[in-house]
């Protein structure tokens, strides 16, 4: 049995250095000079270290206007969802009410409407709201997921009957209960939902891509792929890499040190 | 006498309802519209000059879903996304399977870090990673330059029509690996740990006890880790549009992809009746989901 360790880790670091890879890549890429690309495009070390790329990057790449946007659009989103689905969750999980079931199968078909199937009637909808290059309408059809709706659900369905029904019977309303019982209860569940949904609004692609339509409006990943559009013709590979390590960044640093709640929130849901 | 219970049962369900509606006005706005417009407008001969007079179109019938079947592009896209699902699913699965099973065969340091390492990528931006994937396997990049290392002349992968799917593919593993990993760390926790010994006792090799009785424990699992997979997919769109635009000559586009195509194209007729067709499959899949998710839950 003992012996079979050493093996077992050899395994993983081999599979772990694999997936890595790419990340070390990149990073290393984003630290190199446009000559020392051109004389060498695959090499793995840069020869010479700079942080040029980064300083262009914000300084005529407009990155700073696409990092405002994105966490404008993650603070929105974020917002939504711990309220929408805290709202809507304990209701479904705690609340006796008429049409219950309907309400809960609408969140279920959200679950798995493909993208695909829907975004041209939301990009009408959002044209007829007059959203259309705005903040407010990239942040719009991800303000109360489902999934936050399902979380919520889930974590509340853990809560004893009787802490509610005791605070019934003192006379406080649903509202107050829901306010003073089950929110300073259902930390773990808000926690799950924060996470999943700055996760899902920050490394979202292709409706920021069809409702931004003006650079001024870009969140970070439509501007990288437009930046990487640009530079193709100079074959600025730095700066690209760059605008790709600005981008991943700050998910991989949030998920380096709440592994817990993302794991905890596939685990509970089956779902991604 | 019945009144007072009436009208409790009724503000118990304003109440309710007044929960529910954040929630409400986002599903009723970009999920229940647009289901019924999409089918709508699939009848339709919709175009993207009619965006602000949508009721101004002509019903044309089945005619988009007839243009599809006619359509070799629509055709190629069904197929390859047939191989997306056929190939990726099982591929990912298999990466998932394996290294869930080495983190769980004892060992105890580091095996939050590996597990964390394994799920980077899940949670990594596509935009980002995708552009690392097209400079790597670039005529000039990384991964010709270690094949020239060892003497092969690296062909240029994303611009053959052979070679372009299997790295598109490749991309679609990295990405959901760690997904299946986790869900079968979790599913080995239901197989428990005394039967295992026992089996142990009565002479079975880690192989056979591998075979004879984690998996079949596991099946719900597998199951639970094949469907969700192939949802995945099935609406595969990301990796394609970001590596190779569906291309060359098409041999890599998806039904997601063909879809956003005709959107851009301006003929939202013709992409919405694809975009059902996917949904169709999608709500299959994603049915069979659920039925699987509702005993644990």
């Amino acid at each position: 049995m003992r012996t079979k360790i050493p093996l077992l880790y050899a395994g993983l670091v081999v599979a772990a250095g694999l997936t890595v890879l790419p990340f070390i890549w990149v990073a290393s890429g984003s630290l190199r000079g446009m000559a020392d690309f051109q004389s060498d495009p695959g090499a793995w070390l840069p020869s010479a270290l700079t942080l040029d790329n980064y300083a262009k990057l914000f300084r005529t790449a407009g990155f700073g206007g696409y990092l405002t946007n994105s966490l404008a659009v993650a603070a929105l989103t974020v917002a939504g969802n711990v309220v929408g689905g805290a709202l809507a969750g304990y209701a479904l999980a705690k609340l006796e009410f008429r049409g219950k079931r309907i309400a809960f199968a609408a969140v279920l078909v959200a679950l798995m409407m493909p993208f695909s199937a829907t975004f041209v009637p939301q990009f009408m909808v959002t044209v007829n709201l007059g959203l259309i290059d705005t903040r407010l309408g990239v942040a719009l059809p991800g303000l109360v997921l489902p999934i936050s709706v399902f979380i919520v659900r889930q974590y509340a369905g853990s809560i004893p009957d009787e802490l509610l029904e005791a605070a019934r019977i003192d006379g406080a309303g649903e509202l107050r209960i829901f306010r003073s019982v089950f929110l300073p209860l259902a930390g773990p569940a808000l926690a799950t939902t924060t996470i999943m949904s700055f996760l899902a609004s920050w490394n979202s692609f292709i409706w920021p891509l069809i409702v931004a339509q003006q650079s001024a409006t870009y969140t970070l990943p439509v501007g990288l792929a437009a930046t990487r559009q640009a530079a193709q013709n100079v074959t600025d590979y730095g700066l690209v890499l760059a605008g790709a390590v600005v981008v991943m960044l700050p998910v991989l640093v949030v998920f380096g040190f709440l592994q817990r709640y993302f794991v905890q929130g596939i685990a509970a849901t089956g779902l991604k | 006498m019945g009144t007072p219970r009436v009208r409790r049962t009724r503000s118990h369900s304003a109440i309710g309802w007044a929960f529910l509606l954040p929630f409400g006005i986002v599903f009723l706005l970009f999920t229940a519209v647009p289901i019924v417009a999409s089918l709508a407008t699939s009848l339709t001969d919709m175009r993207s000059t009619d965006l602000r007079t949508p009721l101004g179109v002509d019903f044309v019938g089945l005619a988009n879903y007839l243009t599809l079947l006619g359509d070799d592009r629509f055709v190629r896209s069904v197929l390859n996304t047939v191989v997306f699902v056929v190939v990726g699913v099982p591929l990912t699965m298999l990466a998932g399977f394996v290294l869930a099973l080495t983190l769980d065969s004892g060992i105890r340091r580091f095996r939050t870090t590996f597990r964390g390492l394994f799920y980077a990528p899940v949670v990594t931006n596509v935009v980002s990673v995708a552009l690392i994937w097209q400079y790597a396997f670039n005529q000039n990049g990384t991964v010709n330059e270690v094949l020239a290392g060892l003497g092969f002349a690296g062909p240029n992968w994303l611009g053959d029509e052979h070679l372009a799917m299997p790295v598109v593919i490749l991309l679609g593993i990295w990405r959901n690996f760690g997904t299946a990993m986790l869900l079968f760390l979790a599913g080995f926790q239901a197989v428990p740990e005394s039967v295992i010994e026992a089996a142990a006792i009565d002479g079975a090799g880690p192989l056979r006890r591998l075979w004879s009785i984690t998996i079949p424990l596991l099946m719900p699992t597998t199951l639970l880790v094949s469907v969700l997979l192939s949802v995945f997919f099935l609406q595969v769109f990301d990796e394609p549009y970001l590596l190779t635009g569906g291309g060359p000559l098409g041999s890599t586009e998806s039904i997601a992809l063909y879809t956003y195509d005709q959107f851009g194209f301006g003929n939202f007729g013709v992409s919405s009746a694809a975009s059902y067709i996917l949904l169709v499959f999608v709500v299959v899949f994603s049915a069979v989901q659920f039925r699987l998710l509702r005993p644990r839950s």
